[in-house]
């Protein structure tokens, strides 16, 4: 009796545990490969083809496969860097010049809403119908510049993003550094 | 008031350097030239301006409406006209520009009506909307809309209401001068705030070493039969820092990561917040002026009630500056900085001015490498450990100071203070910040383009097949129609079926693709079509330079101008042809 009733609990738990751990492989599935994923996560989602690729996660998949890490000119220097670091290969120098990060700005009175830039844009970032005005959502923009070329009229011009109190950013202590809030308050006595 | 007090861990002692301006009483600082109103000036939104250059504008008008729940309004402190609404210096580490009003003083201070509000009759959304609108902020430290820290939060009791008077950092005296001089009405306004968030004690932090203020606050209490209780807490940088004196008075230890001490049923407001909560609730007084401490490398420091938008320099020539005075620190030696000119304005959050001299703050020799003295850590009152922040954030690397917790430092200054290399340590740990900051807003962006982008792909991929499936719909319908006809001029039944289905089945691809090719064609010419009329349009905005040419150029641009003439020609055709070939679609 007893040995019918270990072998029921041990088979219960079996059953149970099997039908947790098959529950956990569909729940917690791992889609695609997961270094691709964590270099996706490493560039910059500009998704502007410069590296000779038709988006990021397809050099996502070359790096993968081999192919250099130097090639991404939006992640610059520091993007490559990272990718180094996660990839255990040497940091080599960027295949392109470094561009300030930028924005694409449409000149509305130009503009002769032919559509060409939605198809081109893409982030789905401009906005127009066809022989209407077009304009770009800055917010959406990732710089990409690939509007640029089809436009027939050629209204769209890329402007650099201005620093704002609201992107600010504290620079790295170095030399330039101003007497600051850290500076010690000499005694006062001669003075009070 | 006899009672247990606590202690905070680490903290320094610095010279306090506030004997210098705080035998004299508050003065009224003159009306200055023009005032420039920076639009925000509180945590939160940014005020939307509400006036234009032109406008005529009175004492206390509302100039810039608040923008959502955590924001607040922004008024003109003087009446006068409004010379414009651009972009000038505030006072920012950054020292960049944002929007402000700029106002001409007419010289008759003609106030607007101002409705005060009976808070106790009012229902408290009312009253809330009251302090908004009155542009009350915190203005002991970063500014904080008041009526955003006036509710308890959900499910916790509001224990303590715990007001601050520590004023730590060496050199300011304005709130010593508030407490000695308006006690009374800052005990007013401590008394809405108990109304409002109905706490269980409420205890008013002074430290010891302002007697006076600490008499004078227990006076109007007494005055007013209030159950506050008036506490003199030790003398000690950064007593006055919230998590501080919140130790201090109840003994609880707020989580570095709360965000806000409410959760743990305290809530703490600096004496001004509560001095100008009153002057609004009782008088519809919107902030528009501050008493602020001009001191340091100056002949004659002193406190001065001063109105919003003063220009710094203006100010600081009030109390007569030495000679060698060569910039303006904004706030205490140890967590103020340095304003860019000294055009800067006065905003709500100024609480000192310091002429800044060599003499004052020596410049600082090189830094050294750090020897791991752990003096820092010693001081720390967070308990960190600033000499591994520092470490990491000098190697820029950003996930480990965030494992030691840089997010915690309140940027008190106390470790760079004591640093025996003279390590500014604090400038490392807001240049880590900002740049994690940074990062994190880029991240952001980055997933938002990815699904974008993923989406748009999708999309394509659908449209491409909803194209494909209507072109073969339509083929197959012109087909069945012509297999009708053809059967309709047979006119014998049997045949009808198999023919219908042989044309059917060739015929789906090659109308497809017929309908494809003058539809790219039709589209193509309008799109011609329509860049020479841009060009044309272009052209025509452009200044001529075709007067004094030679024969030889005018024969050239008379064969381009045939050529062009031809193009014109030609391009009616395909746009004619285009609806003709668009019906497929
Ligand atoms: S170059 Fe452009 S498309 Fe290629 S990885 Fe960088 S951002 Fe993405
Ligand atoms: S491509 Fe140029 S002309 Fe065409 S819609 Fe875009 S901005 Fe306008
Ligand atoms: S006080 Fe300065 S030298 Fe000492 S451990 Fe801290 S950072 Fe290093
Ligand atoms: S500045 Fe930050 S790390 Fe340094 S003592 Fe203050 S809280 Fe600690």
């Amino acid at each position: 009796m007893d040995i019918l009733l270990a072998i029921a609990i041990m088979a219960l738990g079996a059953v149970v545990l099997g039908a947790a751990l098959g529950f956990a492989a569909i729940k917690f599935k791992v889609e695609g490969d997961p270094l691709v994923e964590k270099i996706e996560a490493i560039l910059p989602q500009t998704q502007c083809g410069q590296c000779g690729f038709p988006g990021c996660k397809p050099y996502a998949e070359a790096i993968v496969n081999g192919e250099e890490i130097n090639k991404c000119p939006p992640g610059g220097t520091e993007g490559v860097q990272r990718l180094a670091d996660l990839l255990g290969r040497e940091v080599k120098p960027l295949d392109a010049e470094e561009k300030p990060k930028s924005v694409a700005i449409i000149d509305e009175n130009t503009c002769i809403g032919c559509t060409l830039c939605i198809q081109a844009c893409p982030v789905d970032a401009i906005v127009g119908a066809a022989k209407q005005m077009h304009t770009i959502i800055g917010q959406q923009c990732t710089g990409c510049e690939l509007c640029l070329p089809p436009c027939p009229v050629e209204c769209i011009h890329m402007e650099v993003i201005q620093e704002t109190i609201d992107n600010w950013k504290w620079k790295y202590p170095v030399v330039e550094m101003r007497v600051e809030t850290t500076d010690k308050a000499a005694p006062m006595k001669e003075a009070a | 008031m006899l009672m247990n007090l606590f202690k905070f861990k680490g903290g320094v002692k610095p010279p306090s350097n506030k004997l210098q301006s705080n035998h004299l009483p508050i003065a009224q600082a003159p009306m200055p030239s023009r005032l420039v109103v920076p639009l925000h000036q509180s945590i939160g939104g940014t005020p939307q301006p509400i006036v234009a250059a032109g406008d005529h504008v009175l004492k206390g008008q509302k100039i810039g409406e608040a923008d959502g729940w955590i924001s607040a309004a922004v008024h003109a402190p003087t009446s006068g006209t409004v010379l414009e609404v651009a972009m000038h210096v505030r006072p920012h580490p950054s020292g960049l520009d944002s929007l402000c009003v700029v106002i001409e003083p007419d010289g008759k201070d003609e106030w607007i009506t101002r409705t005060p509000i009976d808070h106790k009759a009012a229902a408290p959304a009312d009253v809330f909307h009251h302090l908004q609108q009155c542009g009350i902020v915190g203005l002991g430290g970063a500014g904080f809309p008041a009526h955003g820290k006036l509710t308890p939060s959900k499910g916790v009791a509001m224990d303590e209401l715990i007001i601050n008077g520590a004023e730590c950092e060496p050199f300011i005296t304005c709130d010593d001068l508030l407490m000695r001089e308006r006690a009374d009405e800052v005990v007013r306004g401590i008394a809405v705030f108990r109304d409002l968030l109905q706490p269980k004690r409420v205890l008013i932090g002074i430290e010891d070493n302002k007697p006076e203020a600490i008499a004078a606050m227990q006076a109007a209490v007494d005055a007013q039969n209030e159950p506050f209780s008036v506490v003199a807490v030790p003398t000690l940088y950064p007593a006055g820092g919230a998590k501080q004196l919140i130790r201090v008075l109840t003994g609880k230890e707020v989580p570095g990561s709360m965000r806000s001490t409410a959760d743990m049923g305290v809530q703490v407001f600096n004496v001004g917040t509560a001095y100008s909560a009153w002057r609004a609730v009782a008088h519809g007084e919107p902030l528009i002026s501050r008493i602020l401490t001009i001191t340091g490398n100056v002949h004659a420091p002193r406190n001065y009630e001063v109105l919003i938008g003063t220009p710094m320099g203006e100010l600081l020539a009030l109390a007569q500056p030495h000679p060698d005075t060569d910039g303006i620190l904004m706030g205490g030696p140890m967590m103020g900085f340095l304003v860019p000119n000294p055009q800067v304005p006065v905003v709500k959050t100024t609480n000192c001015l310091i002429a800044h001299d060599d003499r004052l703050f020596p410049p600082k020799a090189p830094e050294m490498p750090c020897i791991r003295c752990g003096s820092c850590a010693q001081v720390c009152p967070h308990e960190l450990q600033p000499f591994e922040m520092y470490w990491f954030s000098r190697a820029k690397n950003f996930g480990k100071t965030q494992e030691y917790n840089i997010f915690d430092c309140i940027e008190c200054g106390c470790c760079s203070y004591v640093c025996p290399s003279r390590i500014p340590l604090v400038q490392y740990f807001r240049f880590a910040k900002s740049e994690i900051w940074a990062r994190e807003r880029e991240k952001n962006a980055a997933d938002a383009a990815k699904s974008r982008f993923e989406f748009k792909q999708v999309r394509e991929e659908r449209e491409k097949a909803e194209k494909a499936e209507k072109l073969a719909k339509a083929a197959a319908a012109q087909a069945a129609k012509k297999a009708a006809e053809a059967a309709a001029a047979a006119n014998t039944e049997n045949a009808t079926a198999p023919t219908a289905e042989t044309v059917t089945t060739p015929a789906v691809a090659d109308p497809a693709a017929a309908a494809v090719n003058p539809e790219k064609e039709a589209k193509r010419a309008t799109i011609e079509a329509a860049m020479a009329r841009a060009k044309a349009q272009r052209e025509a905005v452009q200044p001529k330079n075709t007067e004094s040419l030679t024969p030889e150029q005018q024969k050239a641009a008379a064969e381009i101008e045939a050529r062009r003439v031809a193009a014109h020609l030609i391009e009616p055709e395909p746009v004619a042809s285009a609806p003709a070939s668009e019906k497929p679609e």
